[in-house]
């Protein structure tokens, strides 16, 4: 046996198990890109499934878009939803299995763009389920191409001169807008930038499951992400940009923590 | 009843578990029928008003994951919307019916009867290599009927199920005859049905479940397309169902569906009064198509006639069955026009005995 064997059996010992993976992600290795916050969103929902103990009962809806595959990762049952409609087959999904837990997984392309409709009317229904919401500001599965949150000014392989209010419109704030709706129990904004923040992501995610088991109405949590590959930047690199320019454009916090609205608020009088 | 309204009651009676819907002329009866009878109160089928018929079909996908029976209904424009949901369900192999109560078209068209449709239904309707079972009804019976036959095909096949029906059948007022109420599935039931495949949950004993169409690895994705097609040739050798009218001596026969049927069955008693020997052939499964009896007949007869509301679809199936074997002809109107039986009958010797 060599030293570094002898040191690794001495450090691998379970009594000086500090982490592990949760159980629930299995030994695939991921598509993702190196710097992507993909991983480790996964990660903090297949730990908050295992530690709530709910994975018997829970079914993930995946987007289309780089997280298609993620029902390759987290060992849960799951349906993949055509692009933008993952809202609405989790709409279908709980509404017939109303006891089962129901959480899509979308993109910013899939969630605030092609699914804008599906998104709006399914959290306006105060429908139980949670939604997490990965924005990137840019579409990674197709190349780089121009999301509704790509920020004034960024280049990408639609906007190659820098997204252009004249041409493209503004980015798209939709966390804010979910969090006018009366359907909207919690609208949290988090990212995962540093291992602080990504505890405070595993809470809001674990905080939204709590949510939707006292049926208090959509759950919706914005994970500000980075898209390495997409931005052509570092992980490093990446994590600065998005601290720099995502951050004060798509500010980090909690929008709203109640419950979904009281009808009487709504009712007619007669 | 209604034609329409008869769907919303055979889905309750046949224990139908849930509906997803938006409405639009001339079907907007069947959501409306559904409400009012509240069916969530007796047997917990949910009913749904989507903000649109993409959201209806995407809804259908979802429920019908979990195993469960799951309906839609819409017309014309509507279908459109769901196109995308419905290649989908038939890449994903999932079961449900889609009732679509034709109007005219192209684009927003009319709310008028029609049948311009045939082509969506059954050469699948949206992008893929996909077909579904395609059911048309000649009457309100028909329109019971069908629903309950509907989820026993989808389940037999895990296919989405059309109903093709049109505005006529919809707003017809008949007689029906209405099956006793069904329970829905429990939860056993359907895991004994579909708890090989459903996403339920994934219990500690089994594997997960995934239900998606996608699959990158080019090979796999080519089997599962065979797959789908040997589906397709099972439906065409079990599910084929038609109705032959005065065939047997017959020296020209009409082809027709759905309403146009109805008008056709006229049509052969007042040619036959003229001494004219006609017959109808009725397609009830517009998909499987029942090209065989088409094909036999054709080495009979001096001609057939496709008599359809629509410019002339269901006339280029016939043709492939007859295989030049025999004169193929078709008359028909559009824009929501639905012919009399003697305008029928002045077509089939205008163009077929005489032409």
């Amino acid at each position: 046996m060599s030293v570094v064997a002898d040191r690794i059996n001495e450090i691998i010992k379970p009594e000086n198990l500090v982490y592990a993976k949760s159980p629930l992600l299995n030994d695939d290795i991921m598509h993702y890109c190196p710097g992507c916050s993909h991983g480790v969103v996964h990660r903090l929902i297949a730990e908050v499934i295992d530690e709530m103990g709910i994975q018997e009962q829970t079914i993930g809806v995946s987007p289309v878009g780089c997280a298609v595959f993620a029902y390759n990762y987290i060992d849960i049952d799951w349906q993949e939803a055509a692009h933008g409609r993952a809202p609405a087959v989790a709409t279908g999904i709980k509404r017939v299995m109303p006891e089962k837990v129901v959480f899509t997984y979308q993109g910013d392309g899939d969630l605030a763009a092609i699914g804008t409709a599906e998104t709006f009317h399914a959290v306006n229904r105060g429908e139980n389920i949670v939604m997490i919401f990965i924005n990137n500001a840019i579409y990674g599965m197709t190349g780089g191409q121009m999301a509704p949150t790509t920020l004034i000014g960024q280049v990408t392989a639609t906007t190659p001169n820098g997204r252009d209010v004249d041409l493209n419109g503004y980015p798209l704030r939709i966390t804010e807008l979910l969090a006018q709706l009366p359907g909207a129990a919690y609208v949290t904004r988090q990212s995962v930038q540093n291992p602080a923040a990504v505890r405070k992501a595993k809470k809001a995610i674990r905080k939204a499951f709590e949510i939707q088991a006292m049926k208090k109405g959509t759950a919706f949590v914005e994970v500000v992400s980075t898209c390495s590959s997409g931005w052509k930047l570092n992980p490093v690199e990446s994590n600065k940009w998005m601290e720099e320019n995502m951050f004060p454009q798509y500010p980090l916090g909690d929008l709203k923590d109640s419950s979904r609205a009281d009808a009487g608020l709504y009712s007619i009088k007669g | 009843m209604k034609g329409n309204e008869v769907i919303a009651e055979a889905a309750i009676r046949c224990g139908c578990d849930a509906y997803f819907g938006y409405p639009i002329t001339p079907q907007s009866e069947v959501m409306e029928t559904l409400m009012a009878q509240r069916p969530w109160e007796e047997s917990g089928m949910v009913v749904l008003q989507a903000e649109s018929e993409i959201a209806s079909i995407h809804m259908v996908y979802g429920a019908a994951g979990s195993g469960k029976r799951v309906m839609t209904s819409s017309s014309s424009p509507g279908i459109s919307l769901m196109a995308e949901g419905i290649s989908y369900m038939a890449g994903a192999e999932l079961p449900c019916v889609i009732v679509n109560v034709q109007r005219g078209g192209p684009g927003l068209g009319t709310i008028q009867p029609s049948q311009a449709d045939y082509n969506q239904a059954t050469k699948g309707g949206g992008h893929g290599d996909y077909s579904l079972v395609v059911l048309a009804p000649a009457s309100v019976q028909e329109m019971h009927d069908f629903v309950v036959l509907g989820f026993e095909l989808a389940f037999k096949y895990l296919t989405p199920v059309m109903i093709l029906a049109d505005g006529v059948i919809g707003q017809l007022m008949e007689k029906v005859v209405l099956i006793d109420q069904r329970p829905r599935w429990t939860n056993e039931q359907i895991a004994e049905i579909s708890g090989s495949w459903s996403t339920t949950g994934k219990a500690k004993n089994r594997k997960k479940h995934v239900i998606t169409s996608l699959e990158m690895d080019s090979y796999i994705m080519e089997r599962n397309n065979l797959r789908l097609q040997e589906k397709y040739d099972q439906m065409k050798a079990e599910e084929v169902r038609f109705e032959a009218i005065e065939c047997d001596d017959a020296e020209y026969i009409m082809v027709a569906f759905g309403s146009a049927a109805r008008i056709c069955q006229k049509t052969v008693q007042i040619a036959r009064k003229k001494g004219i020997k006609v017959g109808l052939i009725r397609p009830i499964t517009l998909f499987p198509f029942p090209e065989k009896i088409i094909a036999e007949y054709a080495t009979k007869v001096k001609g057939f006639l496709s008599v359809e509301f629509n410019a002339g679809q269901m006339v280029h199936d016939i043709r492939l069955a007859v295989n030049g074997k025999t004169k193929v002809e078709y008359f028909g109107r559009m824009g929501g026009i639905v012919p009399t039986p003697d305008e029928v009958e002045a077509a089939l010797e205008h163009k077929l005995i005489r032409g």
